[in-house]
């Protein structure tokens, strides 16, 4: 099982909006919860999620604690060339995950 | 099988908003007199009506209901898989009518809670000193976009009982070997939670002896389920290879179906079935919303020692379409809520305070002819809502003769719970 999904349409037209969808498998440990001796779970999240478009920042998220298990991230975006997307996710633990996706714009 | 316990933060829906109703606004009449109107005859209803005249032969209580026979949904996934046939899933309401419940065969088209009234589908009207509705569930059409009621003559999501069952029979039946079955799975609440993972089990039994080159693929807007390491042994055991799962964190979730193709769409993934089975959304029957007893979510909220309606005075609600915390929305659960409002409905009637329910219920899982599992919880009220006092799963490792025994012990269940509503 891949630990990042991504859907980006393989064609759109110059100057469609296009859904861009993510979803990446973490755990997203709040840091808040205790075990039962008492000790503090440390938090593991996904701290910033990324998109470039041909090296260009393009969106961009922030992640807390209150964000759930495998955050699905979905967003919109406005195409007027082909290129690459690139995804990035940074977190916790050193934790980086990278992903990408072509589109040809007609 | 907490329904509420496998959300995802995402889904929990926001606290409880329901403004409580008064829930003595009209005057009872004197115990013994007064009129009950049950809507609905299924295992929630048949129990309550008939628990009802047991605890006091002098009330009138009349049953609302349009079906001529009730078709179980308990049992009715081997129905699907061949082996057993529809007609032994059905019962008639003639023992019930000989309780001296008076049965009306019609739909309840709406209810006047301010009036205690029910207009029937002929436009007759019925007056009630207390409702109990027991609708069950309706499929939310147009939840899931695609999927509306010609497209479930073309994709069965088989959900009640009856010509939806036969249709998905028919269509595996016809299938080609080799086929795609893929069986689309909501997220919770759904109506008995486990029965989509023993709904593949038994297909898969079907098709490994008739069609043994075919898959199944389990697309899940869940990422946990009731019983699930149970069933995951009795398909590495059963069915190796034949049964894959998509959790919506692998993205399972479907996001709309296209009848015309068979196509099923995910957020990340295309899929063409050779037999589309999609369980869509759901939420309480229809005249539950009509009677102003459903709140935002589809489902009716409600006080759980008494089980009266937050929403509209005068009104029960039980079964699938009450929102009951941790209880799972099953045949035996509906029936053990029908049994404890008659009882909280008669000592209202008496002027006493209600007693504080302890219901059970048991849910069995039949994976193959003579395996099966069990589920079977205790729940109480626990801070205005039901919670689990104690559930017992069967263990994951067990020698093949305690399935067996399971298995027959689900044909008894099955025996007990027909034989309380209808026998």
């Amino acid at each position: 099982m891949p630990s990042a999904l991504i859907n980006v349409p393989k064609k759109a037209k110059r100057g469609d909006v296009i859904e861009i969808k993510t979803l990446m498998s973490h755990i997203m440990e709040t840091g808040y919860r205790h075990t039962a001796s008492g000790d503090v779970v440390p938090r593991d999240i996904i701290t910033s999620f990324t998109c470039r478009f041909n090296g260009i920042e393009v969106f961009r998220a922030d992640l807390y604690p209150a964000i759930a298990a495998n955050p699905f991230i979905t967003f919109f975006a406005t195409v007027t060339e082909s290129g690459k997307f690139e995804f990035e996710w940074i977190g916790d633990k050193g934790f980086s995950e990278t992903a990408s996706a072509s589109i040809t714009v007609e | 099988m907490a329904v509420t316990r496998h959300q995802t933060r995402r889904d929990v829906v926001r606290g409880a908003v329901a403004v409580a109703a008064a829930a003595l606004a009209c005057p009872a009449p004197a115990q013994g007199t007064a009129r009950i109107a049950v809507i609905g005859g299924g295992f929630g209803g048949a129990a309550c009506a008939r628990a009802l005249r047991r605890l006091d032969a002098k009330l009138q209580v009349t049953l609302i209901e349009p079906n001529k026979t009730f078709t179980a949904g308990p049992f009715s996934n081997e129905v699907i898989a061949g082996l057993r046939e529809l007609s032994v899933q059905q019962f008639s309401y003639d023992k019930v009518a000989a309780d001296g419940i008076t049965i009306v065969a019609q739909a309840a088209s709406k209810v006047d809670a301010q009036a205690r009234s029910i207009t029937l589908a002929d436009g007759t009207t019925l007056s009630y000193d207390r409702l109990v509705l027991a609708p069950g569930i309706d499929m939310h059409f147009g939840a899931l976009p695609g999927y509306d009621e010609p497209a479930a003559e073309k994709m069965p999501h088989a959900w009640k009982a009856g010509e939806q069952t036969m249709l998905l029979r028919r269509q595996l039946e016809a299938m080609d070997d080799g086929g795609l079955v893929v069986i689309a799975v909501p997220a919770a609440p759904l109506r008995c939670p486990p029965a989509p993972y023993e709904r593949a089990s038994l297909i898969a039994h079907y098709l490994k002896a008739n069609k043994p080159k075919s898959k199944i693929l389990l697309l899940d807007a869940k990422d946990n389920y009731s019983q699930q390491k149970l069933f995951e042994k009795a398909w590495a055991e059963l069915y190796p290879g034949m049964i894959e799962r998509i959790a919506l964190s692998q993205g399972g979730r479907v996001t709309s179906v296209d009848p015309a193709t068979n196509e099923i769409v995910t957020d990340f993934g295309n899929y063409t079935a050779a037999v589309a089975n999609v369980i869509p959304p759901q939420r309480a029957g229809r005249i539950a919303e009509i009677a102003g007893a459903a709140d935002h979510t589809g489902w009716c909220p409600i006080d759980p020692v008494s089980f009266a309606s937050k929403l509209v005075p005068n009104v029960h609600v039980i079964g699938d379409a009450a929102i009951a915390g941790g209880i799972p929305k099953s045949a035996s659960a509906a029936a053990a809520q029908g049994r404890a409002c008659a009882a909280a409905i008669v000592n209202a009637l008496a002027g006493k305070a209600p007693e504080t329910p302890r219901l059970d219920g048991a849910c069995y899982n039949t994976v193959a002819p003579g395996y099966a599992f069990s589920l079977k919880g205790i729940y109480q009220p626990k801070e205005d809502q039901y919670a689990e006092a104690e559930v017992t799963t069967s263990p994951v490792d067990a020698p093949r003769e305690i399935r067996q025994r399971e298995a027959d012990q689900a044909v008894e269940w099955f025996k007990t719970i027909t034989g309380d509503a209808f026998g």
